[in-house]
Order: C-alpha cells, then sequence, then structure tokens
C-alpha cells in the first residue's frame, strides 16, 4: 500500500518526536518562572530527555542531533559554547553503549541509572566550568539541582513512556 | 521498499556501526575543540550565538508571557489575602515618608543654592529603555537573563541594567532583538563599589550564589553590619551611586552582601544609557552620532 502524502508527513513527525521533545525540554529549562532560587530549582530536562530516547529509541535520537541540541543549550543558556554539547554527547554515549544492561528491567533500575549518569554528569559539567573560568568554583549550586532533576524523572518519563507508545514501532 | 540481498546486509551492517561510533567520536571531538576555541578566542562565536539568540527571542517572548500572567494570578491572590496588614503597614510609611518628602525639599533647595554658588556642571541625564526577561538562565554554573531589547532599540554592550530598587547586572552581548545580561551574582561579575559611610572602594564579586562578596577592601577598613553598598564609579563603566545593597555578614565566609534586588520577583527591568564611554565599548559612537543626527 502507497503512502499518502500526510501519511509519510505523519511518519516523519513521529521519527522526529524525541528530536523535538528534546528541543522543548531545552527551552523549557529557560522560561523564567519567578520563584526564589528559581534558577537551582529548575531540573536539568534536557539531560532527561537524552538519557530516556538514546536508552529506548537510539535510532531516532542521532548523535548529531544531541550535537546541535547542546550547542543550542549552550547558546540559550549562555554557558561557554560546547559545554552542554559535549555532556549530553557523554551521556548519549553511555546510554547507547549500556543498552543491553537496562533492556526490560525494572523502572527503579532505569530511575538509579540516571541517578548515576547525571551525578557524572554535572560532576563533568563542574570540572569544566572550574578549568574553563580557571577558578574554584563552589559545587554547591549544582547539588539542589542535581537532587531535584532525579526527583523529577519519574514523572518526566512517565510522560516519555505514553508519547513512546504512540511511535511507530521499531524496525530492528 | 524491497529489502536489501543479505549478502550485502552482512557487510554493510559492521560497517555502519563503525561509521555510527566514528560519527560519536567526530562529535565528541568536535564539542570540545569548539570549547577550547572559544577558550581561546572569546568573541569569535558570538555572532552566531546572538544570530541565534535573535532567531529564538519571539518564541522566548511568547513562551514567557503565560508563565507570567501565571504569577501574577497568584500574587493577586497573596495580595488580596494581606490586604488589611498591608493597609496598616502602608499607613504608617506614608505618615514616615512625609517627613521624608518635607526634609528631601529643604534639602534640594539647599544644593540648589550651593551648585549655583559653584558654578557646578551637572551629570548628562539618563535614557533609559524598558525591557522584559523573556529567558532565565537554567544553569548551574551561568547567571545570566535575556531581555527582549536590542541594538534596535539602542541597546549596547556594558550598558548598567536596574530596576527600582538597585542594580541588577550589565549587558554582556547585543543582537538586534534581544540582549544578554550578566548579574551580579555571577562568577564573572566585578563592579566597583563603595561600602559604608566612608565610602571604601572595593570590589563586589559575584560567586554564583545568591550573596555576592566583596573583594580588594583595603586592610585597614572598618566593615560593619547593615553598611550601604553602592557603585563607586570608577572605570567608568557604571555610573556612581546605584545602590546595589547591605552588608550581610562579615564571618570567615567573606563579607557577603545582601543584594536590594531578588532575582525572583524581576520581570521587566530599564537599561540606562548615560553616554559614557566606559572600557568595555565597541563603536558605539558612531551609532550615536548618527541617531542623533536623524
Amino acid at each position: 500500500m502507497k503512502a499518502t502524502v500526510w501519511q509519510r508527513l505523519d511518519t516523519l513527525l513521529r521519527n522526529t518526536t524525541p528530536v523535538l521533545i528534546t528541543l522543548c525540554m531545552v527551552v523549557a529549562g529557560v522560561i523564567p518562572i519567578r520563584l526564589p532560587e528559581a534558577s537551582f530549582i529548575v531540573p536539568m530536562l534536557a539531560l532527561m530527555s537524552v538519557y530516556y530516547w538514546s536508552m529506548h529509541r537510539t535510532e531516532l535520537l542521532p548523535a548529531a542531533a544531541v550535537f546541535v541540541i547542546g550547542i543550542f543549550q549552550d547558546i540559550l543558556t549562555g554557558a561557554p559554547l560546547g559545554l552542554n554539547a559535549f555532556i549530553l554527547l557523554g551521556v548519549f554515549g553511555i546510554c547507547v553503549t549500556q543498552r543491553r544492561v537496562f533492556y526490560n528491567k525494572s523502572f527503579a533500575v532505569v530511575w538509579w541509572g540516571f541517578m548515576v549518569v547525571a551525578a557524572a554528569a554535572l560532576l563533568c559539567e563542574w570540572i569544566l566550568m572550574s578549568i574553563y573560568l580557571e577558578m574554584f568554583i563552589s559545587p554547591k549550586p549544582a547539588l539542589f539541582k542535581y537532587f531535584m532533576t532525579i526527583a523529577l524523572y519519574p514523572p518526566i518519563a512517565w510522560l516519555f513512556v505514553r508519547i513512546q507508545r504512540s511511535l511507530p514501532q521499531e524496525n530492528i | 521498499m524491497a529489502k536489501r540481498p543479505e549478502s550485502i546486509q552482512r557487510v554493510t551492517a559492521p560497517l555502519r556501526a563503525l561509521a555510527q561510533r566514528f560519527a560519536f567520536l567526530f562529535l565528541l571531538l568536535a564539542a570540545g575543540t569548539v570549547l577550547m576555541v572559544g577558550k581561546a578566542d572569546p568573541q569569535i562565536f558570538d555572532r552566531a550565538r546572538m544570530w541565534v539568540t535573535d532567531t529564538s527571542a519571539p518564541m522566548l517572548e511568547a513562551l514567557s508571557k503565560p508563565v507570567a500572567t501565571g504569577a501574577a494570578i497568584v500574587d493577586e491572590a497573596r495580595y488580596l489575602v494581606n490586604l488589611r496588614e498591608e493597609n496598616v503597614t502602608l499607613r504608617k510609611d506614608n505618615a514616615r515618608l512625609l517627613q521624608w518628602q518635607a526634609a528631601a525639599r529643604e534639602l534640594a533647595a539647599e544644593n540648589a543654592r550651593l551648585r549655583e554658588l559653584l558654578n557646578y556642571v551637572p551629570a548628562p541625564e539618563a535614557q533609559y529603555i524598558s525591557a522584559r526577561i523573556i529567558a532565565d538562565t537554567g544553569g548551574a554554573f551561568v547567571r545570566t537573563m535575556l531581555v527582549n531589547a536590542g541594538k534596535r532599540d539602542g541597546v549596547r554592550i556594558g550598558l548598567p541594567v536596574v530596576v527600582g530598587e538597585g542594580l541588577i547586572g550589565r549587558i554582556v552581548e547585543t543582537g538586534e532583538r534581544a540582549s544578554r545580561i550578566l548579574l551580579i551574582n555571577d562568577l564573572n561579575s566585578r563592579i566597583p563599589v563603595a561600602v559604608g559611610q566612608n565610602r571604601d572602594r572595593a570590589v563586589l564579586a559575584g560567586d554564583n550564589s545568591s550573596q555576592p562578596k566583596i573583594i580588594y577592601l583595603a586592610a585597614n577598613a572598618n566593615i560593619q553590619l547593615g553598611a550601604h553598598v553602592v557603585t563607586s564609579g570608577q572605570g567608568g563603566v557604571f555610573p556612581p551611586g546605584l545602590p546595589v545593597g547591605i552588608v550581610g555578614g562579615t564571618g570567615a565566609n567573606g563579607i557577603r552582601v545582601e543584594t536590594f534586588v531578588s532575582q525572583s520577583s524581576l520581570e521587566y527591568v530599564r537599561i540606562m544609557d548615560l553616554g559614557l564611554a566606559g572600557v568595555l565599548d565597541e563603536a558605539p559612537r558612531q551609532d550615536q552620532v548618527r541617531q542623533e543626527a536623524k
């Protein structure tokens, strides 16, 4: 059966969903929320998105897209260009190579894996920023952000699961 | 689509995996290279960065509106709940301020008389550009914000940004439609200030926390809790006298300043343009002359 234009458009949109979702997460991370110390409260949504989608639908989130999304996040947040690109690519690499470890495991295992990966990502970011600025930065701001990020992973992951169910089956 | 013959698949599959891994490593290396190049020459990516920020500015503006409206509704509810207490406090403040008003009028008259006596030349008037905050940085180690005023509104690099209560930061990047503010809390922020009644010269250095600290203070300076911190105007970047905060702690942690402005309540800001040359300008004079000529 030949696919109509609409069906092909639909397939195209569904196939680019993980990339679009990650981009939306980047933008959502910079929207001003008028809460005290907002910058410390906002979780690292782009990190969650890259972790989830590179583990569950690797073929829909290519490395080049992760690189571009990282650069975009650097530009929007004012971080040194390449910092978030490097970290997101690192997370992507870890998830893609460790996929088999988490295959068919319970959500708690995946969440635990996220805690480890997020800690590694923040540690890497702290080290890179310290080197970049050539001074010792207090790691305290990152600690609260870390706890918010791992605490908010389950609801965001639940959202991703719902979205994943609507995507076409992967052809292994 | 017909499936490729199995023999070809057996050859291409490992090659494709290798190509994917190679692409990943190449991109990782590219990210590291971009980082190093950005460190060596910080200005090299500025135009590209501002182009992307300019393009995203309309979307960020549209997205920040609903959150601001939501926050406004919560504020209204809180305001209505505290109405009575606030009324009592405001009446007391009013009575006190009326006394201050009378004193201020007397001082202004005396000031005018003294200026006449000295043939005093007043400082140039500041022009203000109003802007709204459209993006708050989400990073843990960077404290900047984006506002929706750019070169086409007359914003230049180095201009101080204030709200009613005091100084917030200064402009570090400008595009056509949007600009980036470096907050006074940020690690890279260094502001020359004057502390206390004696106006001791020092520098306010941010360290990504909510209370920046004072450095480069003279050893014999005596700083007390509650001393006012204002900009000293040295270096020509900030005009003198802008309120920054009060000294909040003088312990082992260093001298910490509680800023007058709380960042959570920032929505609208004003960018001050005094026509100062400063140490950071790039090519402002021609733009200004061209604008005045129009």
